[in-house]
């Protein structure tokens, strides 16, 4: 830690060029929420880090018809203070508000949040199911990727050497269209998800479900986008039946590890429970939508 | 002339202007602002930083130790390892304190300090970490106590053999460190009696006191040898003391000064850093400041005794209980020292039973050594005792309470420890609670209630204190006990008490181990009682003495002079007629009487008045995912006379909200290599805020007569219930009362599975 640089540049060219340049360990860094406990713990010992937070640029959140671009040192506390996101977007924000506490969500990112790549991460299931698309900018230029394909296992993301997510684009929402996220934790707050589920769909006029996407954390290497869920609930009123196939195909989908934060067993049996009681409050909310 | 363990004074009609109010605690303002120091604030010119080496392994032997290259690294100051410290015979108390302190011929647990750096910045320190080459050769391990007492098991130490074994037993290689047996009547005829018999089996983990303030000492060794210290405690003579013991320094020669302590619940009566930081001083030359970091405290510093209970008890249809019959299991740790006695004295006392036999185990195994925790080993096992008690009034149709009352004691009884009790307020606790809104409304729909009582002895002991008159009459106290939850005020608020003026004008002090006599370590809720007792007894050496001037002033017998509000007075009309001299009036004039004024005592304090509390509890279940939610809690406890209100409450609500995270979540999790797995506040559940309703309080005062303002202690007794009424608030709603700890939603969903398969629970 003692050879540690740190650097703050003012545009996001300058970030790619130190990031791109570094000869040893280097980590682009938004909040630091992350990176800064796993440095305390000798964890990581990064030779450079490349601060996000001054540039400008990443750190507004713009809407308009075709939905919102959220710059990626944008923090969780200004994403849940955004009137319009909240409205569009409920599920995104359920993530981003169980992230950590109020004064952590005051300097953590969803960018960072995903670049984490921890399978239990709060706000990447319900963006999974958003749809959401990261714009990654590198030396070689610029590339649109689905939140989804960021991560790929415990800590690892697909991200190459350079290369900086600048921001997420959120689509523009369809009529009675909702989403929600639940978490099963054993504390209320400041606990990691045991299993975290998010689920994003569309009713048409008569209340048949038409779009559907269900995600499930922290029970697999990363996050799942399972498509056996969202096929149990198109074509349906998302009534008991469907939900029930919707839960068991999550059950069936996950993959998890026994460890400190839960069982295998354990988190199987509430991936079934949780499932349902998030379709019901995505339902709610498109219903009102 | 009596002493004041004697006569304590007290005096059941005495309006007090001071006592029962809360003022702003003195220090408190600096706890809010960040000003207050704690022992990581100081700073010394020099200070360098000290770093443990820590032994990845749960059990091996230390084959050999290589420091050159990490001496070598520029700005590394000291290296020290075993080889630093006196050897002190393996077995005996000073032996077992400084190997746990630095291993020497074996590390016992993950985590264990085999070496430590001081180094001119802290990144220095933890590469110099690096290049410490430690040869082990590891040993097979044994986390699980009772795993540890199985033929076969992984022997810690050689040497050891079960102290109170019976027979054969005796003469074994063993982890059991002590057998111990306490007993009174005949169990056997006493359940030949009994109409309903429970027999239930517990485990509990062990809990971590979890102060926010992880331990943090500087020290500095002169060239002639004086070390001054400072740190985080609740015992600096009893660290000075064992300073002398294990490091071979003069007492005279060790200074201890406490900082102000963030927490320490028992967990900072044993010191970890401070002998290290001093040897490493010593080699260095320079000041160095350790500071333990989050996981070294979770990993090696002492939680509290995980166990294994039995408990049988049997009554009689009409609520008489007629026996108990219980075998413990304590975990301790590499080391004696779990203090595991209290169970088999506390766990039943408060009720009266004539018939009662108990077998209690201590057993070492490759975990952190265990340190004491708000009562010690007895709400473990009051987990237990208070499930069975509930069980059997339920089976006879009893309400709890009164099957409670049924078998309460009281003033006379005698313990089958030996002491027989004074006034105690039990009765009246279980009546007040009975009484109270929480327990005559309604349970709520979906939730269920559990109570359960507990009791602490209190404790008293060596205490030392003095106290100063200052020219402008205001006064100054230096206690040696610590400050662990607002003491400090108390005796501020005491000494105004006795003196007759405002509180503000007394500020009390940690004096440094220099400065008093002796003080046994701030523990057994026997602080404010203690130190109290000392408080009271100088500030009436210095009315003596003030009543002694004012008559020299006068001209008048001393008996002609009464104190009163803070001035000496003629006593009647006959002593003549005088203007009061106020505290001012006579401190200010030390030059023509006999100069300044000042109290002092010391004594191994007596009288402290045991104490009983009743937990009430409302719990719901999510019978989906087995997650625990508490809804209501009310504390109801004999504090004696609460000196300060609002201080007790704290004390009532703190204990509770550890209880919760006892009951719920708090465990130790290890891996398969014998390591802790979640030594960080993130994976080892402390409840947080929104975890815990508000807690509700009922303070019960049924004075203790041997006390001057009739206190009890207050710290330990509200835990000791907590995790026994959850318990049973839990049982009543999925039907199964659970007997292992933590409640955790997998453990709480399996019974919920359980008991659905046997009918318990519907819906």
């Amino acid at each position: 830690m003692s050879d540690l640089r740190y650097e703050a540049p003012a545009t996001l060219a300058a970030a790619v060029k130190l990031l791109a340049g570094s000869r040893g360990f280097a980590r682009a860094m938004a909040g630091g929420t992350d990176l800064i406990v796993q440095m305390e713990t000798d964890l990581i010992e990064p030779e450079l880090l490349v601060d996000l937070k001054k540039i400008a640029a990443l750190r507004t959140i713009k809407a308009d018809k075709s939905g919102f671009r959220i710059g990626a040192a944008v923090s969780g506390m200004e994403m849940v203070e955004h009137k319009a996101l909240c409205k569009a977007w409920p599920g995104v924000i359920d993530g981003v508000k169980l992230i950590g506490s109020i004064q952590v969500k005051g300097r953590a990112t969803v960018a960072g949040n995903l670049c984490n790549a921890s399978p239990g991460a709060d706000s990447v299931p319900p963006m999974v199911t958003a749809g959401a698309i990261a714009r990654v900018v590198g030396p070689r230029g610029t590339r649109k990727v689905p939140v989804e394909k960021i991560p790929v296992g415990p800590g690892k993301t697909s991200l190459k050497k350079g290369e900086i997510i600048e921001s997420f684009i959120l689509p523009a929402r369809a009529k009675r269209s909702g989403d929600a996220y639940m978490r099963f934790t054993p504390r209320t707050e400041m606990d990691i998800a045991v299993v975290g589920i998010a689920v994003n769909l569309t009713l048409d006029a008569k209340g048949v479900c038409t779009a559907a996407r269900v995600a499930l954390g922290a029970v697999a290497p990363t996050v799942l986008l399972v498509d056996a869920c969202a096929k149990a609930l198109i074509g349906t009123k998302v009534d008991e039946a469907a939900l029930d196939k919707m839960a068991g195909a999550a059950a069936a989908a996950c993959r998890p590890i026994d460890d400190k934060r839960g069982t295998k067993e354990f988190r199987i049996k509430t991936t079934r429970v949780l499932a349902k009681r998030v379709a019901l409050k995505a339902l709610e909310r498109a219903r009102n939508g | 002339m009596a002493t004041i363990l004697e006569k304590p004074g007290f005096n059941p009609d005495r309006k007090y202007k001071v006592i029962g109010t809360s003022p702003v605690k003195h220090d408190g303002f600096d706890k809010v602002t960040g000003r207050a120091k704690f022992a990581a604030d100081i700073f010394l010119p020099g200070m360098l930083v000290g770093k443990f080496l820590r032994s990845p392994h749960p059990h091996a032997i230390v084959k050999k130790i290589d420091t050159s290259k990490a001496e070598k690294l520029p700005g590394v100051k000291a290296v020290v390892t075993r080889d630093d410290f006196p050897e002190l015979k393996q077995g005996t108390g000073g032996g077992d304190m400084t190997r746990l302190v630095m291993a020497r011929e074996k590390v016992y647990w993950a985590g264990h300090p085999v070496a430590a750096v001081a180094a001119t910045s802290e990144s220095i320190a933890k590469k110099a970490l690096k290049l410490i080459k430690v040869q082990y050769e590891v040993l097979p391990f044994v986390i699980d106590e009772v795993e540890a007492m199985q033929p076969g098991a992984p022997i810690l130490h050689d040497y050891m053999r079960t102290k109170g074994a019976k027979d054969a037993d005796a003469e074994k290689k063993t982890n059991v460190v002590e057998r111990l047996d306490l007993a009174q009547g005949d169990v056997n005829a006493g359940f030949a009696e009994a109409d309903v018999v429970v027999d239930w089996s517990f485990d509990t983990k062990p809990m971590h006191q979890g102060y926010i303030e992880p331990q943090s000492c500087v020290a500095s060794y002169s060239d002639d040898g004086q070390v001054d210290l400072w740190c985080c405690t609740q015992a600096p003579f009893v660290y000075r003391d064992r300073l002398t013991q294990i490091l071979k320094i003069d007492s005279s020669k060790i200074k201890i000064q406490q900082s102000e302590l963030g927490g320490g619940f028992g967990g900072k009566t044993t010191f970890y850093a401070e002998p290290v930081a001093i040897a490493l001083a010593r080699k260095a030359k320079r000041p160095v400041k350790m500071t333990l970091t989050r996981s070294e405290v979770l990993q090696s510093t002492g939680p509290v005794s995980g166990t294994h209970s039995r408990i049988k008890m049997g009554c009689k249809k009409d609520g008489t209980i007629v026996a108990a019959d219980s075998e413990l299991v304590f975990q301790t740790g590499p080391y004696t020292g779990s203090a595991f006695l209290n169970a088999p004295q506390a766990m039943l006392t408060r009720y009266d039973i004539a018939n009662i036999r108990t077998i209690a185990h201590e057993v070492v195994s490759n975990r952190p050594k265990v340190s004491s925790f708000r009562a010690p080993c007895v709400p473990q096992i009051v987990f237990g005792v208070e499930g069975v008690i509930n069980e059997m009034a339920k089976k006879i149709g009893m309400d709890p309470l009164d099957f409670r009352m049924k078998n309460a004691i009281a003033e006379g009884h005698k313990t089958i420890y030996g002491q027989t009790f004074n006034r105690i307020g039990f009765v009246e606790t279980l009546e007040t609670a009975k009484a109270c809104d929480h327990y005559r409304s309604p349970v709520p729909a979906g939730q269920g209630r559990g109570i359960a009582c507990g009791f602490w002895f209190n404790r008293g002991g060596e205490t030392a204190g003095s106290m100063q008159l200052a020219p402008d009459g205001t006064v100054t106290i230096s206690l040696g006990t610590a400050d662990v939850a607002g003491s400090r005020m108390s005796m501020a608020m005491m000494a105004a008490e006795e003196f007759g003026i405002p509180v503000d004008r007394i500020r009390a002090t940690l004096a440094d181990t220099n400065s008093l006599g002796f003080n046994r370590v701030t523990a057994g809720s026997r602080t404010t009682f203690s130190s109290g007792m000392i408080v009271v007894d100088s500030a009436r050496k210095i009315i003596g003495e003030l009543c002694r001037r004012a008559a020299k002033i006068w001209g008048v017998p001393e008996e002609a002079v009464t104190f009163e509000d803070g001035h000496c007075r003629p006593a009647g009309q006959n002593a003549g007629d005088f203007d009061p001299l106020s505290m001012k009036d006579i401190a200010s004039k030390t030059t023509p009487t006999m100069g300044a004024i000042s109290g002092h005592s010391e004594m191994n304090v007596t009288g402290a008045g045991p104490g009983f509390a009743v937990h009430i509890v409302d719990v719901d279940v999510d019978k989906e995912t087995g997650l625990v939610g508490v809804k209501r809690y009310t504390i109801v406890e004999d504090a004696g006379k609460a000196i300060s209100p609002a201080q007790v409450e704290g004390q009532f609500q703190g204990a509770a909200v550890q209880g919760i995270g006892w009951a719920l979540n708090e465990e130790y999790v290890f891996g398969a290599d014998g390591r802790m797995q979640n030594p960080s506040f993130l994976d080892y559940r402390m409840p947080v805020a929104s975890d815990v309703p508000m807690i509700d309080t009922v303070i019960v005062e049924v004075p203790n007569p041997k006390h001057p303002f009739g206190l009890r202690g207050v710290g330990e007794v509200p835990l000791t219930p907590s995790m026994a009424a959850i318990a049973n608030a839990v049982g009543e709603v999925i039907g199964i009362r659970p007997r292992s700890l933590p409640m955790s939603p997998p453990r709480v969903l399996k019974l919920i599975e359980e008991a659905r398969a046997k009918g318990l629970l519907k819906g």
